[in-house]
């Protein structure tokens, strides 16, 4: 995929405050890239850059080869989907979807067209005269989608868009930009914290903390194979265990806990043998029995709860050193406290992560 | 007795004094100052038995005997100097002639030796049914020559409404002044608030609290205060003037003060505040990503402020407009202490005439003409207002 985008050393600083740390990413044409972390990781600044709302304090960022930072907002020719929506209150549905179509000097009747295609989408063609504060806040967002794709733009930027929606309709609505991008072939960079969203949608996911990219890749990539302590845990929910390494074998490892354990891993990046790490084991990878199982790592437990949670059984497992935490499939048998069982999982199932 | 009815009554106890200060502060002196322009007793008092006699009369006729005793009776009977004086002003103003008529028939009444038989006899003048016309039109309670004259409208000899001569239309004139010098108050007050409320809005902690002090702090200083200081700077040699030379702009010092200019320098900025804080509270309710939302959809700043900015914060710059220019056309001091002769505004008549002249009619008449204009430009404004709220 040829690169589209491209962060060339993005430094940005408010103030005293370094929001976004000698960035870079590279972006292609036609690619989803969510751009996924906590509040305050510089994800949205990063954002912002690329809209042109805010200047990067050092760096470039380059668009299909060039230069775009001094290039002012308007004439970067971005859709902005915001997450309070930013509709005109003052203009109707139609008028605020004609808007970009009027500020680039198109004619009135291909403006009515396009209008009108723009709104068949979203699905909103019979609001056209309705006012914004006549919509649901579903509707609004669609509008401010409609609004933002009317006018054919180079890259879609969306900034946590489906945060004030409730969970059904955020769902809907993340199946639906999903279809749109691969209808249209858009170029969509998206801003979120909400990790499940990122999955769902992204070509990839690039995951921020402190304003620095932690990990980019696929969203099997980053959630099979975390690189850091910090993905492991914001994506997801995962057991880290402490141990050190004993010997390392091509893309395995041998990891010895505290209890005397012995843990065979995958591994990725560079680990040496006599290195303390962690195990990151996620938890619906746990098979639980009574009896020992062969040919996988096996940790000794107990059960210290069990929590139905509908769709999956949660049980707290504790063996000498650490607790962890499995969650079975619903046709599995439940395991009341107390029972001593044994935590299985292949090596391919966990991962060494240098702390 | 019913929980309801005794919280209306507790209610309406608590509303009392505001109820009292209103009919009493508000309500009752605005009516006595309209009442003053229509009422006109100062003949009907004076002559009460003409009256009476005056009622039958057809208005053509010659003066018959029952109608000159009646007067003669009327004016023996008068022993108030000062509300003879009124009263002959009062006649005299709506028929020239009057006032010598009225000295040579009063000092030949009080000719006890020699009583005349009849009006007529005093003096020939008394035949003609003008002078007659002008007691009986004057005999009502009521007139209309104070607010027709407020517009520079009379009656003329026949009861029609038609316009006075120029040398009596001064009124118009003060009017048409008055409202002109609102307006570049008004313009002046848009041109410097509109732009400053949308910096103030856009900026947040210290500076915009300094920026908004900053317009607040003189609305807290009084008026007197704050006219008196543009007097001291807009002088030949004040501060202004001496800045100006001492930078080299100018050479001869300009006329800043007793002219339009000193009026509308000094009026602006007294009535800034009322501009800029009406914008303001429209602005901040204005969600601050609009205007990023219109540039990445490919607006020119310029255009997403005609666009966006401008027609949602219309509401506000109109509330404001309409403020300083109702607050501009009832101005006073300012322009009585820096205007010159051709600056003074209407509120400088209607002192004129309440203080100066003791006219309480033509005080109240251009009392109520201010009024109504008031009146008249809020129901406007209201109308506008609402049909954009109907609009949304």
């Amino acid at each position: 995929m040829a690169e589209f985008i491209r962060f060339d050393r993005i430094t940005k600083f408010y103030g005293p405050l370094c929001v976004v740390e000698n960035l870079d990413l590279g972006i292609g044409k036609g690619e989803f890239v969510s751009l996924l972390g906590p509040s305050g990781s510089g994800k949205t600044t990063l954002l912002m850059m690329l809209a042109g709302f805010e200047q990067p304090t050092a760096g470039e960022i380059l668009l299909d080869g060039t230069s775009i930072n001094a290039v002012p907002t308007y004439k970067r020719d971005m859709g902005v989907v915001f997450q309070s929506y930013a509709l005109f209150p003052h203009m109707s549905v139609g008028d605020n979807i004609a808007f970009p179509l009027q500020m680039r000097g198109i004619g009135k009747a291909g403006i009515d067209e396009r209008v009108k295609r723009a709104l068949d989408m979203v699905q909103l063609s019979t609001l056209s005269d309705r006012r914004p504060s006549q919509l649901s806040g579903g509707q609004q967002q669609r509008v401010a989608l409609a609004r933002a794709l009317v006018f054919e733009p180079r890259v879609v930027l969306m900034d946590e868009p489906l945060g004030a929606l409730d969970k059904q309709l955020r769902e809907q609505m993340q199946l639906d930009i999903r279809d749109l991008h691969r209808r249209l072939g858009l170029t969509i960079v998206f801003v979120t914290h909400d990790q499940s969203e990122a999955l769902t949608m992204s070509d990839r996911v690039a995951v921020f903390n402190k304003g620095k990219i932690e990990q980019i890749g696929t969203p099997r990539q980053v959630y099979d194979e975390p690189a850091t302590r910090f993905v492991a845990e914001f994506i997801g929910e995962t057991n880290l265990v402490e141990g050190v390494v004993e010997t390392v074998q091509g893309a395995e490892a041998t990891v010895r806990l505290p209890s005397g354990a012995q843990i065979v891993s995958a591994v990725s990046g560079s680990i040496a043998s006599g290195q303390s790490v962690f195990l990151s084991i996620r938890p619906e990878r746990v098979d639980l029995s009574e009896t020992r199982s062969e040919g996988r790592n096996v940790l000794e437990t107990e059960v210290t709860d069990s929590v139905y949670q509908g769709d999956h059984l949660r049980v707290q497992l504790h063996n000498a050193t650490h607790p962890l935490i499995a969650k079975l499939g619903r046709r599995s048998r439940e395991f009341p406290p107390g029972t001593k069982v044994f935590a299985a999982f292949s090596a391919g199932d966990c991962r060494v992560i240098a702390p | 007795m019913s929980a309801a009815s005794s919280r209306t009554r507790r209610s309406l106890l608590l509303l009392a004094p505001l109820l009292f200060f209103l009919i009493g502060f508000f309500v009752w002196p605005l009516f006595s100052m309209m009442s003053q322009s229509v009422s006109d007793p100062a003949v009907l008092r004076l002559l009460p038995r003409s009256a009476e006699v005056l009622a039958d009369w057809d208005r053509n006729s010659p003066p018959t005997i029952p109608m000159q005793t009646a007067l003669m009776k009327d004016l023996k009977a008068v022993n108030d100097d000062q509300a003879l004086g009124d009263m002959v002003r009062r006649l005299n103003s709506a028929r020239s002639g009057f006032r010598t008529l009225m000295g040579k028939t009063t000092s030949a009444l009080k000719e006890t030796a020699n009583p005349p038989v009849d009006l007529v006899s005093i003096d020939k003048r008394w035949e003609k049914p003008e002078f007659w016309l002008a007691i009986a039109d004057a005999l009502s309670p009521y007139t209309d020559r104070n607010l027709l004259a407020a517009v520079d409208l009379g009656r003329n000899a026949a009861g029609d409404i038609e316009h006075l001569p120029p040398d009596q239309s001064v009124n118009g004139v003060i009017l048409m002044r008055t409202f002109w010098i609102a307006a570049l108050v008004t313009f002046a007050c848009v041109c410097i608030g509109f732009p400053y409320a949308i910096i103030a809005a856009s900026l947040d902690g210290w500076k915009r609290d300094l920026m908004l002090g900053a317009v607040l702090l003189p609305l807290w200083t009084s008026l007197l205060v704050r006219t008196a200081a543009w007097f001291i700077l807009l002088q030949e040699q004040g501060l202004i003037n001496d800045l100006l030379r001492a930078i080299g702009l100018i050479d001869a010092p300009l006329a800043l003060i007793f002219n339009r200019t000193g009026v509308i320098i000094a009026m602006t900025h007294v009535l800034l505040p009322f501009m800029v804080l009406p914008i303001y509270s429209v602005l901040i309710t204005i969600p601050k990503n609009l205007m990023p939302a219109a540039a990445s959809l490919g607006a020119h700043p310029l255009r997403a402020f005609l666009r966006v900015l401008l027609p949602l914060s219309l509401r506000g710059v109109a509330s404001g407009a309409l403020l300083v220019f109702i607050s501009a056309i009832g101005y006073y001091i300012t322009p009585a202490l820096i205007g010159g002769p051709s600056d003074q505004m209407i509120s400088s008549i209607i002192a004129f005439y309440a203080t100066g002249s003791a006219n309480w009619g033509m005080a109240g008449a251009l009392g109520v003409v201010l009024l109504v204009a008031t009146l008249l430009l809020y129901s406007v404004y209201a109308r506008l207002s609402s049909d954009e709220v109907g609009g949304r």
